[in-house]
């Protein structure tokens, strides 16, 4: 699949572009094509570095909801065997936003629970473009519930613009559907590993992210608030999102520097959709290598850590007065 | 502008003006218009006498009003603001924070007081809408961790009446975690098996409401208060229809499953006695 690229990597585009064409060029000279596509290849690649080298913050929630960037099911194909997709929250309905199954992840069994987008305008819709409805989080609590009884890690993989704002996510009640999850996360007495894949959207997010270990990858974002909703109410004007988003403090980096995220994963050059196999390869690793610390981990230690962890969350001065 | 409203002396209309409302000694109610004198609406706990329409109350009035008057004590008041982000829209976080504290009197927007209710202790904490939008960041998030170690300690329960739109945005991801944070106190108060009760009062929504407010033992709310995750704008704009009259208001979400139920602000003190004295195996009110 051709490569779809972002407003402000044209200049890419513009290269790889006159590159396809060349590959078309059928001539006797063909050594000099040869020898010219190298080049051009050579220069796309160093254009890419000098470009990614200064992303904006706004660039970055670009990449984040890039439409080929890898989804949870991506992710899961790549690195899990046996999955098995489980459907409904044995109450309302299955929410097709959220997605989540037992698997095996190095011989171990994991339960893998993910926001899902769609790939093309039919799988969008029908997946509501990876916003969940409450029956989605109480799915993904479902599955939990079950990872805790039989004793699986639980990873999550977080991918949503946010928690679905509809007449009907009000009448069964978003709300306590979120906070339920929030509150059974905080001792669930197995290891809970979440990674930000790709957009991390407020209490839809969190509602599957509260955890022992939270990774990031390098362009994948993490807010209360999406910076188009945040420019709107603060600066009273959408144009404002690129001053929003970095306001905000919503990318790996910035939120690595806040202490806030455990380890970011670097992704390949020009974002994880232009090497898919490497960034799985680099997610996998570091799930096994943070589940592997967390299992040596007796119960009471791992949700004694977790609760001081949650404890901890915050930045406030204590005078003495 | 009428030809009558031109040739009279911009004078004489403002003073007409001041004299019929003067400011502060009367309040007219915005649910049915009746003109209400203040004194008498702030006895009532700022229920309107005429159509029962509860208006907002600031935090220390309300716990004021529902804790009894002796023994109270303030816990986490020394727990300030910081602004750590540098946060800066159209003006400075700081700048807002010092606002906000000098409009309210308050360092921040949740206030929690240790204190009885019917002679038995308890913890109550109370958000102040007035400030920035009784949004929860960083400081609301750890009194409220306080409020809930202290009930522990002391083995009492916890009352919390929200009024809020939610995080706060000036605090980015920080006070996205305060969700987590106060349900993962909540997590260790039900384990000590205390009673949590939750109050959501106009209005309740966004990340209070998908955390701690939504988690009570009993979730309570007051007659017409807006309580929702998404406001109703938002929820406009998405859906492009009209709302369900009365679209969540109390009375829909208690006809939907929500809410255990609606209570009187002036009913709240001894509503919210008689039921946690059930839950805590304490003799009923009328004995003590």
């Amino acid at each position: 699949m051709a490569v779809s690229f972002l407003d402000f990597e044209q200049p890419i585009a513009e290269l790889e572009a006159k590159l396809e064409e060349l590959a078309h060029v059928t001539t006797d000279k063909a050594v000099n094509i040869e020898e010219e596509m190298v080049r051009l290849r050579a220069k796309s690649r160093q254009l890419t570095r000098s470009i990614f080298a200064n992303l904006t913050p706004w660039q970055i929630t670009q990449l984040a909801r890039h439409p080929q960037r890898p989804y949870a099911l991506d992710y899961i194909a790549a690195l899990c065997t046996d999955f098995q997709e489980l459907h409904g929250d044995r109450m309302y309905s299955d929410d097709l936003a959220i997605i989540g199954g037992p698997a095996r992840l190095e011989g171990r069994s994991v339960m893998l629970i993910g926001h899902q987008k769609g790939r093309d305008t039919k799988e969008r819709v029908r997946r509501n473009y990876g916003m969940p409805k409450p029956e989605g989080y109480r799915k993904a609590l479902r599955l939990m519930k079950m990872a805790e009884k039989f004793g699986m890690p639980v990873i999550t993989m977080i991918d949503t613009p946010g928690a679905y704002p509809g007449v009907g996510s009000e009448e069964r009640n978003q709300s306590e559907a979120i906070a339920r999850n929030l509150f059974e996360m905080a001792s669930l007495a197995v290891p809970i590993v979440s990674a930000v894949i790709g957009e991390g959207g407020s209490g839809g997010a969190l509602a599957i992210g509260v955890c022992d270990r939270l990774l990031m990858l390098q362009y994948s974002t993490y807010s209360v608030i999406s910076p188009e909703g945040c420019a709107s109410i603060l600066w009273k004007s959408a144009d404002k999102k690129e001053v929003a988003a970095e306001a905000l403090n919503l990318t790996a980096d910035r939120l690595n520097d806040l202490g806030l995220v455990d380890e970011v994963l670097k992704e390949p050059l020009g974002g994880a959709h232009r090497d898919p196999p490497a960034i799985a390869h680099a997610l996998g690793e570091a799930l096994q290598r943070h589940l592997l610390e967390l299992e040596a981990l007796s119960s009471e230690d791992l949700l004694a850590k977790r609760e001081a962890r949650l404890a901890g969350f915050g930045v406030f001065a204590e005078s003495m007065t | 502008m009428t030809w009558f409203e031109k040739i009279v002396p911009s004078r004489i209309k403002t003073e007409r003006r001041s004299r019929s409302v003067p400011e502060g000694l009367w309040i007219k109610c915005p649910a049915c218009d009746a003109v209400l004198y203040r004194a008498e609406l702030e006895r009532n706990l700022n229920v309107c006498p005429k159509c029962t329409h509860h208006m907002r109350i600031g935090a220390r009035a309300r716990l004021q009003s529902f804790l009894d008057a002796e023994a109270q004590s303030e816990l986490g008041a020394l727990v300030e603001p910081l602004d750590p982000l540098k946060f800066k829209d159209s003006k400075r976080y700081k700048d807002r924070l010092a606002q906000a504290q000098k409009a309210t009197g308050e360092a921040d927007a949740l206030v929690v007081l240790a204190g009885k209710l019917h002679g038995e202790a308890l913890v109550a904490c109370a958000f102040e809408f007035q400030f920035l939008g009784g949004s929860m960041g960083s400081v609301v998030g750890e009194r409220f961790r306080r409020a809930v170690v202290h009930c522990i300690e002391n083995r009492c329960p916890l009352v919390c009446f929200s009024a809020t739109g939610g995080a706060r945005m000036q605090e980015a991801l920080l006070s996205l975690m305060q969700m987590a944070k106060t349900s993962a106190a909540l997590a260790r108060l039900a384990r000590a098996r205390l009673p949590f009760i939750s109050v959501m009062t106009d209005p309740t929504t966004g990340g209070v409401s998908a955390s701690l407010a939504m988690l009570g033992d009993l979730n309570v709310a007051e007659p017409r208060a807006l309580i929702g995750f998404a406001g109703p704008r938002v929820i406009q704009q998405t859906v492009r229809e009209t709302l369900p009259e009365g679209f969540q208001r109390s009375e829909f979400l208690l006809e939907h499953g929500a809410l255990d139920l609606i209570i009187d602000r002036r009913d709240m003190r001894d509503r919210l006695a008689t039921v946690l004295r059930l839950l805590q195996k304490r003799p009923p009110l009328a004995a003590a």
